[in-house]
């Protein structure tokens, strides 16, 4: 018997049953409908969180400082203010992998334009900053050494500042007062969107290193150092160098832990993007237990359907069919009942996604991989809860299939 | 595929035995059957339940092998043959009738009829439809062929089995108790039928417990207990066609 046929055979005969056919296959379609929704919204989550790390910028290290300790009391990274402007140098002539270095300073700051008035974060970075987050302008220009070297009071504005302070007119050449100093703008950023934890990247103010350090918060420390590598290649090289040449500067003996972290793009983006891959698996291996659930549901249906056809299986061993071709025909019912099902699943999990993107806001994205997997597992729950039924199907001897009641 | 062949029987058994083991205790079904077939005969087998008659038809059919003893088909030894080659014998060789006609139910006349056909190799669509509507028609059912069996009446439909056996172009139709659901006209009707097939040189093997039907045929064989009671020649052979003629007439059966 040709495939084809075993095919017409036996979508006609889950034909013949439309209503326990749609019953059966409703396990699989809610099973697969779940995987792709939860799958859609995990790799929507996940899609979000690659573009704004990329949005970080290209090959980015960022040192941080090491954490106090005071009396065997960690205080975590960041709180001591272990890095200088020294350093940031040294990095950036010592070290052969790395392409630019800037120190970086934050402060937060109430800022006041006219009418207006905004809380924001201010930046103290120097030039490089926006070479190593690959930042472009969407008019002015940006500031210079020689305005970080004299501590100018110019600044380069995102675009929420930008949209807050002076709505749609154009900022470029208006003064701004930062904690009540006034602040010249002479450029806005090009929006980058939202970071990975939802936070607004272009809320932001960025201002010459040495301005914001010493007239806004009037100290000597920095807060990290932001670099970038000459290439991806070079990425953990870099990491490295960083490290060897901070110990040393720090004096640290080589029993000691290191007073700072040096963390790379890369481990921002997978400590970002495990949470969210996590959480994605953990969605689509409860979906995963409907499918099961489903899968149960045929091999169920298709057991009645050998009981129930017991004659018509010893009828077609009498006129010839062999055992593999009974296998075949219930192995194949099985299968195109659950690759049906999936199919419908497919369809409905993209419908649902879509919903929940729309009423929750949330991205979802649908890939191609989940469809396929979705496609296959409904397939193979198919094959596998069906081989059961088709080979007792298939073992059953013909005379006394012939004579079952 | 030459089937007019030689001197060698269609079916020849030797010292057929079939024990059956039912926990402990064994069961002989056949006690050592020797019997020989032979082309173009119209067989009728007879015996009380149990004598080992639906046994022998079983064994004859390849739906079953003998515990001992040997069955040659058209000089093939088969009873050591693998259950796929069986099913392959079943299809090409044998044709069944049973009964309760044994149709797939929701299935048309013309696809029940080229059931067989669908587990051969190299047979198309079209070749397959061919045969199916011939083999219709030589039974009488040709415009039955899209309805379904609870469409059609108990003997049009041991009708359309009989086409089903007959698609295969079988060595050998073997008939468990066709008229055994049917009333007397339709059983007299439809043993024109096979007296008719008979009359093309089809080889034929019936079950039946009634003389009268076993009268159809040239040859009675009487089982009991298992063994041979008495293989004869019938006497007085009846032709269905007169039988059916001095009938009185009956109303048309009711179709659909």
């Amino acid at each position: 018997m040709n495939l084809l046929n075993v095919f017409r055979v036996a979508s006609r005969s889950l034909g013949r049953n439309k209503m326990r056919s749609f019953l059966t296959i409703l396990g699989i379609i809610i099973g697969v409908a779940a995987v792709i929704a939860m799958m859609a919204i995990g790799e929507g989550a996940q899609h979000n969180i690659q573009q704004s790390i990329a949005s970080l910028g290209t090959n980015v290290l960022i040192v941080f400082p090491g954490s106090t300790s005071s009396g065997g009391v960690r205080m975590g990274a960041g709180t001591a203010a272990t890095l200088t402007l020294e350093d940031a140098d040294a990095i950036a002539k010592q070290c052969p992998a790395i392409l630019a270095v800037t120190p970086i300073v934050r402060a937060g700051a109430q800022v006041v334009a006219g009418e207006q008035n905004w809380s924001t974060a201010v930046w103290g970075a120097t030039p490089t900053y926006f070479t190593i987050r690959d930042w472009p302008l969407s008019s002015g220009l940006y500031f210079t050494d020689q305005d970080n070297r004299s501590q100018a009071k110019v600044c380069v504005i995102g675009q929420t500042v930008a949209q807050n302070l002076f709505g749609d007119a154009n900022p470029v050449g208006s003064v701004i007062r930062i904690r009540k100093l006034p602040f010249k703008v002479i450029g806005v950023l090009a929006p980058k969107g939202q970071s990975a934890n939802g936070q607004d990247l272009d809320d932001i103010i960025v201002a010459p290193f040495l301005t914001v350090q010493r007239k806004i918060l009037g100290t000597t420390n920095i807060g990290t150092i932001l670099a970038s590598a000459r290439s991806s290649a070079l990425i953990n090289e870099a990491q490295n160098e960083i490290t060897e040449l901070l110990r040393v500067r720090h004096r640290i003996p080589s029993w000691g832990d290191n007073d700072f972290t040096v963390r790379t793009q890369t481990e921002i983006a997978n400590a970002a993007e495990s949470t969210s891959r996590i959480m994605t698996i953990l969605l689509a291996s409860i979906a995963s237990v409907s499918l099961i659930v489903g899968g149960i549901g045929i091999m169920n249906i298709m057991l009645v359907s050998v009981t129930e056809r017991t004659r018509e299986i010893g009828i077609r061993m009498a006129v010839g069919a062999r055992s593999r071709d009974v296998l075949y025909q219930f192995l194949i019912e099985a299968t195109v009942l659950s690759v049906f099902g999936g199919i419908i699943g497919i369809i409905l999990g993209m419908i649902t996604s879509e919903v929940v993107s729309q009423l929750a806001g949330w991205p979802v994205l649908v890939s191609p991989f989940s469809v396929l997997l979705a496609f296959l597992f409904s397939m193979a729950v198919g094959i596998f809860f069906g081989f059961y039924p088709a080979r007792k199907a298939a073992l059953l001897n013909p005379i006394e299939a012939l004579r079952y009641e | 595929m030459d089937r007019k062949t030689n001197n060698v029987p269609i079916a020849r058994v030797e010292h057929l035995v079939k024990i059956y083991t039912l926990g402990d205790v064994e069961v002989p079904a056949l006690r050592g059957i020797t019997l020989s077939i032979e082309q173009g005969e119209f067989v009728a087998v007879m015996g009380a339940s149990g004598s080992g008659k639906s046994t022998f038809m079983n064994i004859l059919g390849c739906l079953d092998l003998p515990t001992r003893g040997t069955y040659f088909l058209e000089g093939l030894d088969v009873s050591t043959l693998s259950r796929d080659e069986l099913a392959r014998i079943r299809n090409q060789k044998i044709g069944f009738v049973f009964q309760n006609f044994n149709l797939l139910a929701r299935t048309s006349a013309l696809e029940n009829v080229e059931l067989p056909l669908f587990y051969m190799h190299n047979i198309s669509s079209r070749e397959r439809k061919e045969r199916a509507i011939e083999a219709l028609r030589i039974v009488g059912l040709e415009d039955r062929r899209d309805h379904y069996p609870s469409q059609l009446s108990g003997g049009q439909q041991q009708r359309v089995a009989i086409a089903r056996a007959l698609v295969n172009n079988p060595l050998l139709i073997l008939a468990d108790e066709p008229t055994g659901n049917l009333d007397t006209r339709t059983s007299v009707e439809l043993m024109e039928v096979f007296q008719t097939l008979n009359d093309r040189g089809i080889t034929i093997v019936l079950v039946t417990h009634e003389p009268d039907i076993a009268s159809f045929a040239k040859r009675t064989v009487l089982f009991r207990d298992g063994k041979i009671m008495r293989d004869s020649a019938v006497q007085g052979r009846r032709n269905a066609g007169e039988v059916l003629a001095s009938l009185p007439v009956v109303e048309e059966e009711g179709t659909i």
